[in-house]
């Protein structure tokens, strides 16, 4: 009846999954008890749940990013915690639940906290730069979100149902073969990847297609925000990238439910081509969600230092060379397999040939800082940390380009320290710069810049104090993934490292903080302009938060830097031309097919886990039934009549217009 | 939570006590220093402080390739401080230069800086992997001393086929002979790594790879596995005792006259999962044995056993202490 899944999957002998699994059930339990008591249920359903509205997709994939931050958070200080004491001795994590933390540490931090964070910030921002109401698909925008919560939802079951991978975030065969992790933990890896993988998948076609197919007038290619070439090359890897994976894990599933041979020891199975097939998409997925983050840095730099950036045209052209050759240098993550010297020299010098694309975007942002008028608001301190930061980081990862220094440093703590130094750096920064800088636009507020500027600080040093330590006990050939070790020289490392965890928490804490108080704040930070840090581009355009249709009008655009052309030319011609006639705008429909086919999807997804068939069947047909009856509806659109567009878009001018002969006064 | 089948595995992977092996081990290391770790001790594993030619190219092209960065990386970070600094908004000194969008001079020096430090590294990346391919041979004095490693969980197993001995988790080499190691797994992967010697390869089942190394100096090195394989993963470390091109053979006489033989069916028993904390020795039967766990004449190892339907299995890699 219920397959593998009986009492024992509960590890009531572990007591550290045992009490989060039930600290974190109380408070999705008392939040859910609140809403209903409250009576905010409906307007949650109807404006959040079944929202078809890409700037509230947007913000739920940010909080979707922002819990599991937490949790992976969570892990990592466990790990350096264990790292800190198991020195000749077991720590307090035994070797099965440490493996576990590991592997989950990775999942989580790369698929449910980096992912969903920039694809969040993709979908606020993208359609707002380019001046259009929605993304091309929105429902399948809402179906690519709530998959990506399914996923995220299976690994969290894991925690107190069953167990997760023990293999490391990839998942590397033999290892995560049948016979070597017979546990349900690597199937909870693999179906959560391939549901959220799906969601994914939909947002890169979606968000591609968008930049492609949905810009304002006048928005020809080389006048996009340097943001949304970002997204259109990060998208583009995701739809050639994402596939690789499904088919990858697919292979590893046939593997371990049918007996198949295609990664297995035995019967011609090779190990390496899943090495080298999940590399082909591991290498893309980093410039995934570092593409992205380049392009707030753009945005970041170029507004606080009141300049256009710096050799736009070259910036286009370093990001989709980033793009391309990302495609080609996969080989690197595994030089040590013993393949000839010509392989790893070609693959060793492809991969140092990215960081000239990526050095060029770094001197671009520099001479955008020189001649400007720098504010150093929150978000600008973010992209001033990660230029610094991720010089280093690029320093190191240039370094184990080049294969005979990777055959000492590969697998080594040096190299945990070098993509944590890219990705905290990079990606993580550069999502916290987004989410300072458009926060306003979200929410109408800004946040709290004391509590924002601490954060960062915090953030900052900690990130040096726990990851440098990493660098020199790799130079002393400390390997990854250890959960106990016997030498001296190491200890001393990983003490500080802990330290430096501990800072980081502080920052995290500061973050919370900051969000409390601006919340508490909110009437005095209020923004009424929607332009509040005097920015560029078109998002600045409309009010904050935008009306649900974005803008009233399809801007026109005239050049680079559209918002900024506009606020010239209005300052020059004066404010307030003769106004203008409204029209009835469609928007499409909110729609429940999103949540209600992820819910069978998590359905299906657990029923997988655990060898329930007839759930299985269920929860597909399901999800099957929710994509046919939403194929056949007649209505997919409603009509914002005209007095309505102009009664809210007179509201925002007038408040506008207000506050500037305000301005004026004084 | 410990089921009898896992204790009776686990009482046999430690039933080899802790020999005095490991005291000397400790009483040699306290004399060993650390280049820049002084008060370190315990196995030297320094990257920087290399035992042979292999390690020692390894770290020069890993220093000279630091320096090489280093001298773009340093003013360039110097340069986004200061600008950062300079152009403060609340700086009157400053001159605002919004204009300041373009410049065909500065886009080529900027293309080209990082392009001309790739040429050098890519040169260096070239010659590197060619000079350093695991595969290549290390020329030294005497005769080459061929070794044959497998990765069992969780151990190293050492076949000298030459010698007709077998060691685990203790690797003993002769001073500046060619180390030619065949490498593979009984099961997971693996990486095979003595951190000071240089260049660490992978081991994998039904495949060989190979590995050319020297050790220069007699005295005591570790090893370790650089690719996580499971429960006891931290526990594959090993010792390196590299001895004078004379006692060497006198280790190989004294080695075989163990009474433990290596067959088939002592490395099936070996090969099971657990932990080994001595430093057992073996002289071998059958000098093939390498060929028929790399070719799966002996099929690979197992895995944990599954002891409940509840997917939380349980493996060997408890430690005892």
């Amino acid at each position: 009846m219920l397959g593998k899944l009986d009492w024992s999957a509960i590890p009531f002998d572990q007591p550290i999954p045992l009490i989060a699994g039930a600290v974190v059930l109380v408070a999705i339990l008392g939040v859910l008890a609140w809403v209903v008591v409250k009576g905010h249920l409906p307007y949650l359903w109807r404006e959040w749940i079944t929202s078809v509205d890409h700037k509230r997709i947007g913000v739920m994939y940010v909080l979707l990013a922002s819990v599991m931050l937490l949790r992976g958070g969570s892990d990592a200080i466990m790990m350096r915690i264990q790292q800190a004491v198991a020195y000749q001795s077991q720590g307090y994590l035994p070797p099965e639940h440490y493996n576990q933390i590991f592997s989950a540490h990775g999942t989580i931090m790369i698929f449910f906290v980096a992912m969903p964070f920039v694809i969040g910030l993709m979908n606020l921002i993208v359609p707002l730069q380019l001046g259009v109401r929605d993304v091309a698909f929105p429902t399948l925008n809402s179906v690519g979100f709530w998959l990506t919560a399914t996923g995220a939802l299976l690994v969290n079951v894991s925690l107190v149902v069953g167990e997760f991978a023990r293999t490391g975030w990839l998942a590397f065969p033999p290892l995560s073969q049948l016979s070597y992790s017979p546990g349900v933990g690597v199937d909870y890896y693999a179906w959560s990847l391939q549901i959220s993988g799906v969601g994914t998948l939909v947002a890169g076609i979606n968000l591609v297609t968008t930049v492609l197919k949905l810009r304002t007038r006048g928005m020809n290619y080389l006048r996009m925000p340097m943001f949304c070439w970002t997204t259109l090359a990060s998208n583009l890897l995701i739809v050639a990238a994402f596939p690789i994976l499904t088919a990858t894990l697919a292979m590893l599933l046939l593997d371990r439910y049918l007996g198949f041979h295609f990664f297995t020891n035995e019967a011609g199975g090779n190990v390496m081509m899943f090495m080298n097939l999940i590399w082909a998409w591991g290498h893309p997925e980093v410039y995934i969600l570092v593409l992205p983050a380049f392009g707030i840095f753009s945005e970041v730099v170029s507004t606080f230092s009141g300049k256009a950036l710096f050799g736009y045209r070259s910036m286009v052209l370093a990001t989709m060379a980033i793009c391309v050759i990302s495609f080609m240098v996969w080989l690197h993550h595994f030089f040590t397999m013993g393949a000839g010297p010509n392989v790893n020299a070609i693959f060793g010098i492809a991969s140092m040939i990215i960081a000239v694309p990526t050095g060029v975007k770094i001197y671009n942002w520099l001479f955008t800082m020189y001649g400007g008028r720098i504010r150093f608001a929150t978000p600008m301190l973010w992209a001033v940390g990660f230029m610094v930061t991720f010089i280093i980081g690029g320093l190191t990862g240039v370094l184990v380009a080049v294969p005979p220094a990777d055959f000492m440093l590969h697998n080594s703590m040096f190299l945990v320290a070098h993509f944590h130094n890219v990705i905290i750096g990079g990606v993580l920064f550069g999502a916290f710069a987004g989410f300072e800088y458009w926060f306003p636009k979200a929410f109408g507020f800004r946040l709290d810049e004391r509590w924002g500027k601490a954060a960062f600080w915090f953030t900052f040093l900690g990130f040096y104090v726990t990851f440098i330590p990493l660098y020199a006990a790799g130079m002393l050939g400390m390997t990854r993934r250890l959960q106990h070790y016997d030498v001296a020289a190491w200890r001393p490392w990983m003490l500080v490292a802990a330290a430096g965890m501990a800072v980081l928490t502080i920052g995290v804490i500061c973050q919370i903080m900051q969000l409390v108080v601006s919340i508490r704040n909110r009437e005095a930070l209020r923004d009424r302009t929607g332009d509040p840090w005097d920015g560029r581009s078109l998002e600045w355009a409309t009010s904050s938060p935008p009306p649900v249709f974005n803008f009233a009008f399809h801007p026109d655009v005239r050049g680079e830097d559209a918002y900024w052309d506009m606020k010239i030319r209005a300052q020059q011609q004066l404010l307030g031309h003769d106004l203008p006639e409204y029209h009835d705008i469609d928007m499409p429909r909110n729609s429940p097919t999103g949540f209600v086919c992820a819910f069978f999807a998590t359905i299906m997804g657990f029923a997988l886990i655990w060898h329930i068939w007839w759930m299985v069947i269920l929860g597909g047909l399901g999800a099957f039934a929710t994509f046919v009856a939403f194929a056949w509806r007649d209505h997919d659109e409603y009509v914002i009549p005209a007095a309505e567009v102009a009664r809210i878009d007179r509201a925002n001018i007038e408040e506008r217009r207000n506050l500037v002969s305000m301005a004026g006064a004084v | 939570m410990l089921r009898p089948a896992h204790c009776a595995r686990l009482a046999l992977a430690v039933q080899e006590p802790f020999s005095g092996d490991r005291v000397c081990c400790r009483s040699f290391l306290a004399l060993g220093s650390v280049r820049g770790f002084p008060t370190a001790i315990g196995p030297p594993m320094n990257l920087l402080d290399p035992q042979g030619p292999v390690a020692a190219a390894n770290s020069t092209i890993l220093v000279d390739s630091v320096f090489i960065m280093l001298v773009i990386v340093v003013p360039t970070i110097i340069a986004i401080l200061a600008f950062a600094f300079w152009f403060r908004a609340s700086n009157p000194k400053a001159r605002f230069q919004p204009g300041f969008v373009y410049s065909g001079r500065v886009e080529m020096v900027v293309w080209a800086i990082p392009a001309l430090t790739v040429i050098l590294l890519g040169g260096v990346a070239w010659i590197g992997s060619h000079q350093l391919d695991p595969a290549a041979p290390v020329p030294g004095t005497g005769s080459p001393v061929r070794i044959q490693a497998v990765s069992l969980d969780w151990k190293w197993l050492f076949i000298y086929p030459d010698q007709r001995i077998a060691t685990v988790n203790a690797l003993t080499v002769p001073a500046g002979a060619e180390l030619n190691f065949q490498l593979t797994s009984s099961s997971v992967m693996n990486t095979f790594f003595i951190p000071q010697l240089g260049s660490m390869i992978y081991t994998m089942n039904g495949m060989v790879t190979r590995l050319n190394l020297r050790a220069d100096n007699e005295g005591k090195l570790q090893g370790l596995s650089a690719h996580f394989s499971g429960d006891g993963f931290p526990d594959m470390m090993f010792d390196v005792n590299v001895i004078s091109p004379l006692a060497f053979p006198d280790w190989v006489a004294n080695t075989a006259k163990t009474d433990a033989v290596l067959n088939e069916e002592s490395y099936t028993k070996l090969m099971q999962q657990g932990v080994e904390r001595g430093r057992p020795v073996y002289r071998l039967a059958d000098p093939r044995l390498f060929d028929l766990i790399a070719t799966q004449h002996i099929p690979p190892g197992p895995g944990p056993e599954f002891t409940s339907g509840a997917g939380r299995p349980h493996s060997g890699g408890h430690d005892a202490r």
